[in-house]
């Protein structure tokens, strides 16, 4: 649905050129959500407002539907715009307006008939759970409350895409985690576009199932969130993976666990993220006559299932522990790796 | 004393401040208006950025911010002749009193622009909102309780003028103090005009404040 190629937006100051959108090709599917992730500086912020022009390509082309962005004229420009949807990290609500009317605002840009304006607000209201707060000032709302006016506001047209500016990265963790469920509800419920930048890797985990990961104004790594996190080629985006998996100082933890678990063979399986891999566990117990001791791990949960490790010890007759995991390797797609054999 | 002072005298200089006053307020906020908006608008980043149209409207708000009141109005003497055929009088008293205090309410509404958050106005534009729409959806009611409480302070100001507009025969309270108290030494007019002034300043102050409170929402 979205087609970018060779985009590129490069910023002057002091006579110093700066790149910060870098020749950046990318195919965004309809119906998607797609997260693009990067630390501050990354070039993710001018990558978002390119799409629908805040910002001014310096070189490459935006097709939206069929629509080419970067050769609409200022009036077809700010057409295509009505169809955008955006929301912002700060909101950006007017303050002079209540809920309603802010709500109201791109109906009213649009030239939506009073009657009907109104119709579609409440309509909006209810979308986004704000019933009752209807004539309330934005200074009365908390950041919560503030980001879903934020999201009717830009819902307001029915437009086919959303982009989000780092929508939750002013709120706390459980405001943000209700803002992600609304954001999937609507994605799911209008059949929405939504391409969303942030620098939280926990956002791209819980909705997006494709991802690109932005560093100096280039794309390092895109794909299903999944591939890219459980395999992260680049340092960058390794990093990211650390903030869902905490850092575990991996060589020296399995050091202690070889010192303290002599017994039994030493695995750890890779969890990437199947259906087929539920309840993976107490299936090898009931088929095998083995114990199974879990050890350490983290699993975490995406868009297209669980994905980690999971460290274990195997425990009972070395030709069942070898059925075991014979199993496992060949009915789920969980990657076993002994670190161990039976001593 | 109080006692030799005509009061239907005191009240039509007290009128004729209040009508000064009141008509020039009105110019004022029109022109300040319009030339707050060119001067934010042609800014730097803004919508029309234009850096010479800008320090041309700049220069201009300069030039008449710094002539010295009095003499701004002795500069207008032809130009007023030609508009009313006469330099007396508190009509004729506007062009001058409008032209002092334009460019510093300009100044005000320019800075009021300045604090609406960028953000919003960025939100509009995302929105598809014409220029047209930025100015009088956006920035004007976001900047409102600043236009306003500049307004006051504008208003204010010109009060002041107009007393000193009233030295040169514009009428007003500051014409009869100045007549009566400076020429005849009669001191509790000039005493009673101040109290009407400052009764006048007062209330300004007290609507404008109320006003700018009302409005604003944050």
């Amino acid at each position: 649905m979205i087609s970018i190629k060779g985009l590129r937006k490069v910023f002057t100051s002091d006579n110093r050129k700066i790149n910060a959108v870098d020749d950046l090709t990318l195919n965004i599917q309809e119906g998607e959500i797609f997260g693009v992730i990067g630390y501050s500086g990354a070039g993710k912020s001018t990558f978002i407002r390119l799409l629908n022009r805040l910002e001014e390509p310096t070189s490459g082309s935006i097709e939206i539907g069929e629509q080419e962005i970067t050769s609409l004229n200022t009036r077809d420009l700010r057409k295509a715009r009505q169809e955008i949807g955006m929301i912002f990290q700060h909101f950006n609500l007017l303050w002079s307006r209540t809920v309603k009317d802010n709500i109201a605002f791109p109906l009213e840009i649009a030239g939506v008939a009073k009657q009907e304006r109104e119709k579609r607000v409440q309509e909006l209201i209810d979308l986004v759970g704000l019933s009752g707060r209807e004539n309330a000032y934005p200074s009365q709302l908390s950041g919560g409350q503030k980001q879903r006016v934020g999201i009717a506001r830009a819902l307001a047209n029915k437009p086919k895409l959303l982009l989000c500016d780092e929508a939750t990265s002013a709120l706390d963790p459980e405001t943000t985690n209700s803002i992600l469920d609304l954001l999937v509800d609507i994605n799911q419920k209008l059949g929405l576009t939504i391409i969303l930048i942030t620098h939280e890797m926990h956002v791209i985990r819980k909705i997006c199932r494709r991802v690109a990961v932005m560093e100096k104004g280039k794309i390092v790594e895109q794909g299903d969130v999944l591939d890219v996190f459980s395999n992260p080629k680049k340092p960058v985006t390794k990093k990211f993976v650390q903030q869902i998996m905490g850092e575990t100082d991996e060589a020296e933890d399995t050091e202690k666990i070889l010192a303290t678990y002599k017994e039994g063979k030493l695995v750890r399986l890779h969890f990437i993220g199947d259906a087929a891999n539920e309840s993976l566990i107490s299936k090898v117990i009931r088929k095998f006559p083995i114990d199974i001791n879990i050890l350490q791990g983290k699993i975490t949960q995406t868009q297209s299932g669980g994905y980690g490790t999971m460290f274990v010890q195997l425990k009972g007759e070395e030709p069942d522990i070898q059925q075991a995991i014979e199993f496992i390797q060949s009915e789920t797609t969980v990657e076993v790796e002994v670190v161990r054999d039976v001593q | 004393m109080f006692s030799e002072i005509s009061m239907d005298e005191i009240l039509v200089a007290a009128y004729e401040t209040l009508y000064m006053t009141i008509v020039a307020l009105i110019g004022t906020v029109i022109i300040g208006i319009i030339l707050g908006l060119l001067l934010y608008l042609t800014a730097k980043d803004n919508i029309w950025e234009n850096k010479f149209f800008n320090m041309i409207v700049s220069s201009v708000v300069n030039v008449f911010r710094a002539i010295p009141f009095i003499i701004l109005i002795l500069l207008l003497f032809p130009f007023t002749d030609f508009l009313f055929n006469t330099t007396r009088g508190p009509t004729a008293a506007l062009p001058a009193l409008i032209l002092g205090s334009a460019p510093f309410y300009a100044r005000l509404v320019e800075i009021g622009f300045r604090e609406v958050d960028k953000g919003v106005i960025e939100a509009a534009k995302s929105m598809g909102a014409k220029t047209r729409t930025i100015i009088f959806k956006v920035l004007l009611p976001e900047s409102m309780p600043a236009l306003v409480s500049g307004i006051t302070v504008t208003g204010i100001a010109l009060i002041g003028y107009t007393a000193m507009a009233g030295v040169i025969g514009a009428g007003g309270l500051g014409d009869y103090a100045y007549f009566y108290g400076f020429q005849r030494r009669q001191f509790d007019v000039v005493l009673l005009c101040t109290i009407l002034i400052l009764i006048i300043v007062f209330i300004f102050q007290f609507i404008g404040d109320f006003i700018s409170k009302k409005l604003d929402k944050r």
